[in-house]
């Protein structure tokens, strides 16, 4: 069972949909014997930071989440979170990966939106995705470039696309909305 | 690098997709869900259903047509048409939409963009802009550009811009339904002065016209409808040319 954690942010769906297409189970939740028990957990997330952190400290699941030892996937503002803090709405956040997280600043479109590859990448949750892939953004605020960096888009400037810190997985493009690629992405999750 | 994206747009009526150039001759052309998988699998890079129902009651058919985009669908899509309050948008959002386009209902209530922006963010707001050039100036027209207003097109933009806007939809009714190509001059304008991604709508004909539109206007999608349902450009062959072109595509 996948446990796609219930907070509040939007287009949660369309996570538990790339599930679903992939033969998986899963469980949209914010019980926390649920984050538990799951084999995996996803960290979705459309909004902003402040309003989601609120949201996950009202519900108790911010120590629920870091303290799990299974696979944990956070999806763009669910990769935010996983830092240290971030810019927006100058908020705390839960401190796996050891980075701030900005605002791009205005020197082309902000936001970021649509597909961009990569400058680079390793690792096994990109297993099968070369740098030249496109993927689906859409993002005003980024995570900087850290030891636990695992993939490097540019645009305006370098940023993490992807990063790992032990069972904690991120990644700022929506797997869930990059067609073929992004659905390799979420079956190398799922499968590992 | 970002890519420039190209979107096919599907007009919805009762949950089914029709075709016809400016709403006249409209014949139904089958299940939204199936064109649309027929899209991605060609290279879509997002796709917009535009509804064309009139009624409230068939909204509902609207909402359960989105589950089911969403449901099947890989890449992101916006729903658009008639919708004026942030009810329905919170409806069609948890059906599954990524983006809401807004026109009309924009204009009579700019604050219908913070307040999506500001409950689902700023990236799921699309503001639509239909523009028509008269009197030497291009100009913002509502219901489905059909009525002129006093709002001048660069101006309409940057404060949908300061009011939240994810991205600018830009409509040339000068062109839209001619296939002489889009309107470069007013695209370059409004993607030049404002700081969201723009996307240029109206006049789709040939695949050079996208060319000339992603090189002269510097936007960031080009959009268009009839010449992909009707089968006269293929998206992977656009795609191809664009590349050949030295054009960043998917």
């Amino acid at each position: 069972m996948i446990a796609i954690v219930k907070y509040n942010v939007g287009n949660i769906m369309s996570v538990q949909n790339a599930v679903t297409r992939l033969g998986y189970d899963s469980i949209i939740t914010d019980d926390k014997k649920d984050l538990l028990s799951a084999d995996k957990v996803i960290l979705p997330g459309v909004g902003e930071a402040g309003t989601a952190m609120k949201s996950l400290y009202e519900k108790q699941l911010d120590k629920v989440i870091i303290s799990l030892t299974k696979p944990v996937l956070g999806i763009c503002l669910g990769l935010q979170l996983l830092c240290r803090s971030s810019e927006e709405g100058n908020t705390q956040c839960l401190g796996i990966f050891d980075t701030h997280v900005k605002k791009l600043p205005p020197r082309d479109k902000v936001p970021h939106t649509g597909w961009d590859n990569f400058a680079w990448l390793q690792g096994d949750l990109l297993d099968g995705i070369d740098p030249d892939i496109d993927l689906f953004y859409v993002h005003s605020y980024y995570s900087g470039i850290c030891r636990h960096t695992t993939a490097v888009c540019d645009y305006i400037l370098p940023f993490s696309a992807a990063m790992k810190n032990g069972n904690f997985y991120a990644v700022q493009f929506h797997p869930e909305k990059s067609a073929a690629a992004g659905d390799r992405v979420m079956k190398n999750f799922l499968e590992l | 690098m970002l890519k420039k994206r190209i979107i096919p747009c599907l007009d919805i009526r009762d949950g089914r997709t029709v075709k016809g150039v400016k709403f006249i001759d409209i014949q139904d052309a089958g299940d939204p869900v199936e064109l649309a998988k027929r899209y991605v699998t060609e290279g879509a890079d997002e796709l917009v259903f535009l509804d064309i129902t009139a009624t409230v009651e068939k909204r509902k058919t609207l909402i359960s047509l989105v589950e089911r985009i969403a449901a099947e669908i890989n890449i992101p899509f916006t729903v658009g048409g008639g919708i004026d309050s942030i009810d329905d948008v919170g409806l069609l959002i948890k059906a599954g939409a990524d983006k809401i386009s807004v026109n009309t209902s924009a204009v009579k209530n700019p604050e219908l963009i913070s307040e999506i922006s500001n409950r689902f963010g700023s990236q799921c707001v699309v503001v639509a802009i239909d523009t028509g050039f008269i009197d030497n100036e291009w100009i913002v027209y509502v219901n489905g550009g059909r009525t002129p207003t006093s709002l001048k097109t660069v101006g309409w933009a940057l404060n949908a811009e300061k009011h939240g806007a994810g991205e600018i939809l830009l409509t040339s009714m000068n062109t839209d339904g001619t296939k002489s190509g889009f309107s470069i001059d007013i695209t370059r304008e409004v993607t030049k002065r404002i700081n969201i991604p723009v996307i240029a709508s109206g006049g789709a004909g040939s695949m050079e016209h996208f060319r000339d539109v992603f090189l002269s206007a510097g936007c960031s999608a080009a959009l268009a409808a009839s010449i992909f349902h009707f089968g006269e450009i293929s998206i992977r062959d656009l795609k191809k040319y664009l590349m050949e072109e030295n054009i960043a595509v998917r």
